[in-house]
């Protein structure tokens, strides 16, 4: 396990870099900030688990970094991806063919959050696999077996893949989602709540695939708002509020000792803990207050949070607060 | 229908909302197998159980959305929902249900606001009780005003449930079944969900089922467990 938030003098071994990525959308009469001045390092074998409320941007994230966001939305800032066996390239400055040719799928993959709406229809779960599977370089011979192979590792019964998407439960149509995007094997996948719809062994059972493929050197950004499946298989958590990252650390530091107190607030929520909800509303992303956007709901605000608080270094982590709950050794 | 002695073993005048011998199949796959699960007033039921053994299906057919292919569904004793009863209305405001995706649950023409008072205004209350008691409960779940105005696509999935929480509440249910209600909420709205049922419990006495794949959740809130077997 990694045990330090990569800094930039690790950026050059990174298979991602993202540096001020930040997301608008244009509305009739309003913007929606998604993302908000984000930054982060993902390097080989590093599993990164993004979690806040719904709403707060994570998803866009992914979206962003794989080119699929729809024609309202600018994207500013750098999103460096440096494949093992390829040329760097920019993600947000990368054309549609580029990324169509070399990007998605190939080097990016993405389990989609609402696998029922991702899947087509029309074909059956063996045919969208074994497509996947010869546009990446298996043989007519090769694909069935490696279909079965998949299938199997992300806990899918084989005989189910001869089933058209409108058959499946929930959770099988996440499961088949999750096979497609690992059968060209990229080297970076992003999970977007890669769990929904499956029971606890289900959900363990593909944590902890998603956990294997770190350990054999891929990269892993795990879309969720589940913080136990977070602190089961993440490497690093970051947590996002009102489209800002405003905690990233190791993970049982961020568990053991939260500095931001939105990240406690949160930690606070869970069945296990208090299980005492944060106090308040999230912001509206298309009305953000000037200064930071949890102070609204916050009890250890003043008027020093009229300030945005920049994201810096505390520990082994980062955090974005004037009154930080823990004192961050020096760096 | 006469009163099967299980009911006397849980006393309290049979109080409860109870399957009684339920059976369910979809096609030749049989879900359900003479399933009996009671809920008394006031107890919140954990229901467990792995995917596939029927835990929705069991509650859809208590919330007498399902006919049982046998067996039927009991209130305090009185047979509503089995094969061959038919359904008083009046009765299904007797028993709520919370889904896990608020999207596939909820009409997307409709405002939150006429989300939450449509079971109203379905019951003959007039414009003004509606929308009164639409924005008490609004306040209770935690939904501001100008959410209240939005269509379902304009929310987060964590607002469109508080908004279906409200409407779940709305004729003061005795009994609400929530059918993993909270996986897809993060920690914070899932604890505030937990607390408005609690609390709508404790001054009602609702009985209430939950259905959770969370065992810390399942610990914390539920105060009866049931294993649900495979069939």
């Amino acid at each position: 396990m990694t045990t330090t938030v990569p800094t930039d003098t690790r950026r050059a071994h990174a298979l991602l870099g993202v540096d001020g990525l930040t997301v608008r959308f244009h509305l009739r009469g309003a913007v929606v900030h998604a993302v908000t001045d984000l930054s982060l390092t993902l390097h080989p074998g590093e599993l990164l688990a993004v979690v806040g409320e719904s709403g707060c941007g994570k998803s866009v994230l992914a979206h962003a970094l794989l080119g699929l966001l729809p024609r309202n939305a600018t994207v500013t800032g750098r999103a460096h991806l440096h494949p093992p066996d390829g040329h760097p390239v920019d993600l947000i400055d990368a054309g549609e063919r580029h990324l169509t040719r070399h990007v998605r799928g190939r080097a990016v993959g993405l389990v989609p959050q609402s696998p029922a709406t991702a899947l087509t229809p029309v074909r059956s779960g063996r045919r969208l696999l074994e497509e996947t599977l010869r546009a990446h370089g298996h043989t007519r011979r090769a694909a069935p077996a490696a279909a079965d192979r998949i299938a199997a590792d992300v806990g899918l019964d084989p005989g189910d893949l001869d089933r058209y998407p409108h058959e499946l439960s929930g959770g099988m149509a996440q499961r088949l989602a999750t096979a497609l995007a690992l059968a060209p094997d990229p080297p970076l996948l992003l999970a977007d709540e890669p769990t929904t719809g499956l029971d606890r062994p289900l959900v363990d059972h593909t944590l902890d695939l998603l956990r294997r493929r770190c350990d054999t050197g891929a990269a892993v950004l795990l879309i969720t708002h589940d913080l136990t499946a977070a602190r089961r298989v993440a490497d690093t958590v970051a947590v996002m509020y009102a489209s800002r990252i405003v905690e990233h650390r190791p993970t049982a530091a961020l568990f053991d000792a939260p500095a931001h107190p939105y990240t406690a607030g949160l930690l606070d929520a869970l069945p296990d803990r208090a299980f005492t909800p944060v106090p308040g509303h999230p912001p509206m992303l298309t009305d953000l207050p000037d200064g930071c956007a949890f102070a609204p709901r916050c009890p250890r605000a003043t008027d020093a949070c009229h300030i945005p608080p920049r994201l810096l270094p505390d520990g082994a982590g980062r955090v974005a607060c004037h009154h930080r709950l823990t004192p961050g050794a020096p760096a | 229908m006469t009163v099967t002695t299980d009911d006397t073993v849980h006393g309290a005048a049979a109080g409860g909302l109870a399957a009684r011998r339920v059976t369910v199949a979809y096609g030749r796959q049989r879900v359900l197998d003479r399933v009996d699960l009671h809920i008394a007033p006031g107890e919140t039921v954990g229901l467990r159980g792995l995917s596939g053994s029927g835990k929705s299906t069991l509650a859809r057919v208590l919330a007498l959305l399902h006919a049982p292919d046998s067996g039927h569904v009991t209130i305090d004793g009185h047979p509503v929902g089995g094969a061959r009863h038919r359904l008083p209305a009046a009765l299904r405001t007797r028993v709520a249900i919370l889904f896990q995706s608020p999207r596939s649950a909820t009409d997307p023409r409709l405002s939150l606001a006429d989300l939450i008072a449509e079971p109203l205004r379905a019951t003959g209350a007039s414009r003004d009780q509606a929308s009164a008691r639409t924005a008490d409960l609004a306040d209770l779940v935690g939904l501001t005003p100008d959410l209240l105005a939005r269509r379902p696509h304009a929310v987060s999935d964590g607002q469109l449930q508080r908004a279906c929480l409200a409407r779940a509440l709305v004729h003061r249910p005795d009994y609400l079944l929530c059918d993993e209600a909270t996986a897809m909420l993060d920690a914070s709205t899932q604890a505030h969900v937990a607390a408005v049922v609690t609390d709508y419990q404790r001054r009602s006495s609702a009985g209430v089922l939950l259905i959770t794949h969370d065992p810390a959740l399942m610990s914390r809130w539920a105060t009866r467990v049931v294993d649900l077997p495979t069939p």
